[in-house]
């Protein structure tokens, strides 16, 4: 009786000597940006949702608005 | 699509501030905090040079290799963002970022708990896309827009690009080949790990 009261003292103390678990928090994972926000200031010429299509958007918009020499000549 | 790259073409900025203005109108940024500004070299002497600065969003961020919390994560178009829900604001990675891009607000919507802030790329946070919250945190969601980061578009000069990275360096080497000079651009090796990062243009290269 004693001997197992002496067992069970012995694993509660040390309970208290476990390691808490200091793994990080990782970042929230994001959605894709060629999801859309679904607002009205969304710019027309593109699905949401369909990532090949946001893709292409973008690039004509960059052509169109950053290349002045396509656009000029 | 390749990754979003940002360049700046120091034979066109014009030291206007423009793309600054507009990156503060768009996300609302509070005074003290700059996600971007014009830098000038040799102010005052002819010749002198600006280029507007901010987070490149670097191939290999130093940034997210520092950070003891691990608040940063890269997206699919390698823009580098951060979640401030886990930031402490410890400020490692001011320290070990080339380009001086985060910012620790004191005060102010982002300041309370001295979070710090950055360009997003007008690509927003974690939270969901074109949410209050997220506008609150990091401000406009541009690319889930449809549309480039403000800074670009407002460009007057079209010096700073921005975009698919293989289309910024179309747009940046015909440039070059029309003016016939003009290639050293600063931060782009820096950024995106150029091997000729850091050396001296080649002798006889125009400037």
């Amino acid at each position: 009786m004693m001997r197992s009261l002496v067992v069970l003292a012995a694993l509660a103390t040390l309970v208290a000597c476990g390691e808490k678990p200091q793994a990080l928090g990782l970042p929230k994972s994001d959605s894709p940006v060629s999801a859309g926000t679904g607002s009205n200031f969304t710019a027309p010429g593109w699905k949401a949702g369909d990532k090949a299509s946001w893709e292409q958007h973008l690039k004509a918009r960059q052509q169109n608005s950053q290349n002045d020499y396509s656009r000029m000549n | 699509m390749a990754r979003m790259k940002f360049i700046c073409d120091a034979e066109r900025c014009i030291e206007c501030n423009g793309c600054v203005t507009a990156c503060k109108n768009e996300h609302e940024v509070p005074w003290g905090v700059n996600r971007r500004r014009v830098v000038t070299l040799n102010d005052g002497v002819p010749g002198e040079k600006s280029i507007s600065v901010a987070c490149m969003h670097c191939s290999d961020a130093p940034c997210m290799a520092v950070c003891p919390v691990n608040c940063f994560y890269k997206t699919d178009e390698g823009v580098v963002l951060h979640d401030k829900d886990v930031c402490i604001g410890c400020g490692y990675c001011s320290y070990a970022c080339p380009f001086g891009a985060p910012q620790f607000p004191s005060q102010g919507t982002f300041g309370v708990r001295g979070k710090m802030d950055k360009c997003t790329f007008c690509a927003g946070g974690p939270e969901e896309n074109g949410s209050k919250a997220e506008f609150e945190k990091y401000g406009r969601n541009r690319l889930a827009e449809g549309k480039l980061p403000a800074c670009a578009e407002m460009c007057s000069t079209k010096a700073l690009l921005a975009g698919d990275g293989d289309v910024v360096a179309d747009i940046l080497r015909n440039r070059v080949v029309q003016r016939g000079k003009g290639a050293e651009v600063w931060g782009w090796g820096t950024a995106y790990g150029s091997k000729k990062a850091g050396q001296a243009p080649e002798t006889g290269a125009k400037s």
